[in-house]
């Protein structure tokens, strides 16, 4: 193999190289596809409607949940309204709220618009606190000027 | 009284730790130095300590004049979490860093008889530094005792979430993983100034990384048993940057253990490994910086407080950066050792470091890319689970499939044709097994079976290799026995690991992709079918608890008909703070679980009463926190060995 280097110090650093760029090539394309395809973003409602977020594209929806808008179904689906300043977006959700879920509080949900422009949430977080704001909530409301002062951050947990 | 003894002890404290790092410093050169530095390090550990366990005297008597127990006790509460309190708040989880810190700086000084003078008195003034890095910054911006001026009558309690006998453990195994790799770093440090990293450096290196790397792997697998079953989610990972946090400076430390062998046994690759040592302490200050700086989101709530996150960036700045610094001005000066073949031991080991260190990128990657995203003026955006699923997975089921290859390979020059050939029955019968349950299990899922097929082939591949060794199947029983006992307990303990990996493989394939899940209000009276179990709700009482007050379902599950299990699941109001929590009831059905979560209260169909119930069937799911225990277990054993003793160096050092 006249390719392969005779000194033992450039043999070596070639095997290394071999070894490193198949598995450095895999890391690279696949990192690149994944934040390319699943990363989701976060809209607050007004934001959700300027960029036109496409039916079934997952995103995240965060705001306030509309004081009155929840209704709990018997079979399990919840209803409720997360809003921001200027605009709301209608939620459905299955399953279990979170134990901090109220009127009122920032909620941050995993999902995606139907057709009718109504959000699908798959999950809907609330923290383990009961005086948190979602970051990127309190940010978006913040920009609107709807925030009033750090006064609700967590002093601990 | 005991809370000013506290505060004192804990500025001498940092008093003592900077005279380690003055005294070891010149301890280099001096006997007498080096001995007051050992001293030092041993007052430092004494002081915090003092510290510490007066704080958790404040925790227990609720003391609420000193802010950090008003902040998170109650008079209320169960002693467990009083005490453990103690490090449920930032203050107190830095106090435990510090002391955990200490603790090894002295473990170090009294352990570590058979160091080189030199070596050892470097190493302790290095962690001394470190010590009055963190020491400092608890004394001055992050006081645990500091006192109130307005005492309140009653506490804040701490979050009723931590109120779990899993997460009062989870801490402090955690910080003495993540601590662990501070000795690692002082000992790179001191390696790199002596310019020497050679095969009696990773020897001494070795036992701190194992113990490190043990104690983290208890933290994580006691903080994801947590989130499985307090957090009522059904889920045990979540891909949350809090845990990936935790997660990268065990894969660091794995590859370190794995590189360490390499430097150990044939003096090759000093750079890497010293580089890695260097790594695995800087991530577990990043995932303490990420975790307390609330710069990222994370459905995990702790600790957050932004102005103190500028200060540990900048601890973690100078730190890792002197370190790397230092790393980039000797590394070159370093003898590269011994020369190896592209299939050898030494070989499958670097392959297993490119894989471990890719993932670990990978991680990094997704975790820091929403801040990297914002930073950069974009939008905001979260990384989840599918991402990691994407990048992270394929490149550990790459180096799970080379994983049993590595033990089977001769040092220097390796036999790959051979290893092959001993390995073809661990392939059939990991193909087999795959067969198996793609025939058997329903639904058909291609990608689930490869999983199952790894675990298989990763427990199988260990014991083949443990085989090959005592010739079992050949040789006579009398002479395998022999052998037997003849083997080394860090091969037991690699084994051990190694098969404690194919086990969580198993978990994780089967829990992930074939757990049911079954959501519905009931109300009294009423079932629902999870899998092949029937549950009823029987009854709804209220429990009156020692800090909160439940509602208790009673819930029968049925298997073919036949009562297998009454489960009792709760809904806790806590008095302090008003927040409710969900107590979750597992019924165990060997290795799988029935885990059932009693919901809100709702209206049903008619008017009456009726209470969302949600139920999983998670097949296996055991396997996913017994695997990582026997992974510490081998760590353990390992490090028993008595090649790692530290005496032994010292006798090899005196040869």
């Amino acid at each position: 193999m006249s390719f392969w280097p005779k000194s033992r110090k450039a043999r070596r650093r070639l095997t290394i190289l071999l070894a490193v760029a198949p598995v450095l090539a895999l890391a690279v394309g696949l990192a690149l596809y994944g934040l390319r395809g699943s990363i989701s973003f976060f809209y607050t409602p007004s934001q959700a409607i300027a960029a036109h977020v496409p039916a079934g594209r997952a995103v995240q929806l965060g705001g306030l949940v509309l004081a009155g808008s929840v209704v709990k179904k018997p079979d399990g689906e919840v209803d409720f309204t997360i809003a921001d300043r200027r605009a709301a977006s209608k939620v459905v959700y299955r399953g279990d709220l979170p134990d901090l879920f109220r009127e009122g509080q920032g909620v941050v949900a995993q999902g995606s618009y139907d057709a009718n422009g109504v959000f699908v949430a798959k999950q809907v977080l609330a923290k383990h606190d009961e005086k948190y704001m979602p970051r990127e909530v309190a940010k978006a409301l913040k920009e609107q000027g709807e925030w009033r002062g750090d006064g609700a951050r967590p002093t601990y947990e | 009284m005991i809370v000013e003894i506290g505060s004192f002890l804990l500025v001498l404290a940092l008093a003592a730790s900077a005279a380690q790092g003055l005294l070891s410093g010149m301890g280099v050169r001096s006997r007498t130095l080096a001995g007051a530095g050992e001293g030092a390090a041993l007052a430092a550990f004494l002081a915090t300590a003092g510290a510490f366990i007066a704080l958790i005297h404040a925790f227990v008597v609720s003391d609420f004049s000193v802010a950090n127990v008003a902040a998170n006790s109650h008079t209320e509460k169960p002693l467990l979490y009083k005490v453990a309190g103690a490090w449920g708040s930032h203050e107190g989880s830095m106090l435990l860093w510090c002391f955990m810190l200490t603790a090894y700086g002295a473990a170090v000084a009294v352990f570590g008889r058979g160091l080189p003078a030199r070596l050892k008195a470097r190493v302790l003034s290095v962690q001394g530094l470190l010590g009055v890095a963190f020491l400092a910054y608890t004394v001055f911006a992050s006081n645990p005792l500091a006192r109130l001026v307005d005492i309140p009558v009653e506490g804040r309690s701490l979050n009723p979430l931590l109120q779990d006998p899993a997460l009062a453990a989870h801490p402090p195994f955690l910080y003495s993983g993540y601590v662990g790799f501070s000795v690692v770093f002082s000992f790179a440090v001191a390696g790199l100034i002596e310019g020497r990293i050679d095969a009696a450096w990773a020897r001494w290196v070795r036992p701190w990384t194992l113990a490190a790397w043990s104690l983290l792997t208890v933290g994580i697998t006691l903080g994801a048993f947590w989130a499985y079953y307090e957090l009522g989610w059904g889920g045990w990972w979540f891909w949350d940057p809090v845990e990936n946090a935790s997660f990268m400076p065990w894969l660091i430390g794995t590859a370190l253990l794995h590189s360490a062998i390499v430097t150990e046994k044939r003096g090759a690759l000093p750079g890497w490994t010293v580089f890695l040592a260097l790594s695995a302490f800087t991530f577990s200050m990043l995932g303490g910086f990420l975790v307390r700086s609330g710069v990222l989101t994370s459905v995990h709530t702790f600790a957050v407080d932004p102005t103190r996150g500028v200060l540990l960036l900048t601890i973690l700045g100078l730190t890792a950066g002197s370190g790397f610094a230092l790393f980039a001005w000797r590394a070159p000066a370093l003898n590269p050792g011994g020369v190896f073949a592209p299939i050898s031991r030494e070989s499958s080991l670097v392959l297993n470091n490119i894989l471990l260190s890719a993932a670990t990128a990978t991680v990094l990657l997704g975790t820091l890319y929403p801040l990297i995203r914002e930073a950069l003026g974009g939008d905001t955006v979260s990384v989840g689970p599918p991402y990691f699923n994407l990048t992270f997975l394929p490149l550990m089921v790459l180096a799970f499939v080379v994983l049993p290859f590595g033990p089977l390979l001769a040092w220097k020059r390796g036999d790959g044709l051979g290893a092959l050939q001993r390995l073809w029955a661990a392939a059939a019968v990991a193909l087999g097994a795959g067969i198996l349950t793609y025939a058997v299990v329903s639904p058909k899922k291609a990608l689930a079976t490869v999983g199952v097929a790894i675990g298989v082939w990763l427990i199988v591949g260990a014991l083949t290799e443990v085989a090959e060794r005592t010739r079992a199947f050949r040789a006579p029983w009398v002479e395998v026995r022999r052998r037997l006992t003849g083997l080394p307990r860090g091969a037991w303990g690699m084994t051990l690991a190694h098969i404690g990996l194919g086990v969580f493989a198993l978990g994780a394939s089967f829990e992930t992709n074939w757990r049911i899940e079954a959501a519905q209000a009931l109300s009294l009276g009423q079932g629902l079918d999870v899998g092949a179990y029937h549950l009823t709700l029987d009854k709804v009482g209220a429990v009156d608890g020692p800090n909160y007050l439940a509602e208790r379902g009673v819930i029968s599950v049925r298997k073919g008909g036949v009562v297998i299990c009454t489960a009792t699941p709760e809904r806790r109001a806590y008095y302090a703070g008003g927040q409710t929590t969900s107590e979750v009831h597992i019924c165990p059905r060997g290795l799988d679980q029935v885990y059932i979560v009693l919901g809100e209260r709702r209206q049903g169909a008619h008017g009456e009463h009726a209470w969302l119930v949600r139920a999983y069937f998670n097949p296996w799911v055991q396997l996913i926190f017994l695997g990582p225990l026997l992974m510490a277990i081998g760590g353990a054993i390992s490090l028993s060995d008595r090649r790692l003793r530290l005496a032994v160096g010292r006798r090899r050092v005196a040869a």
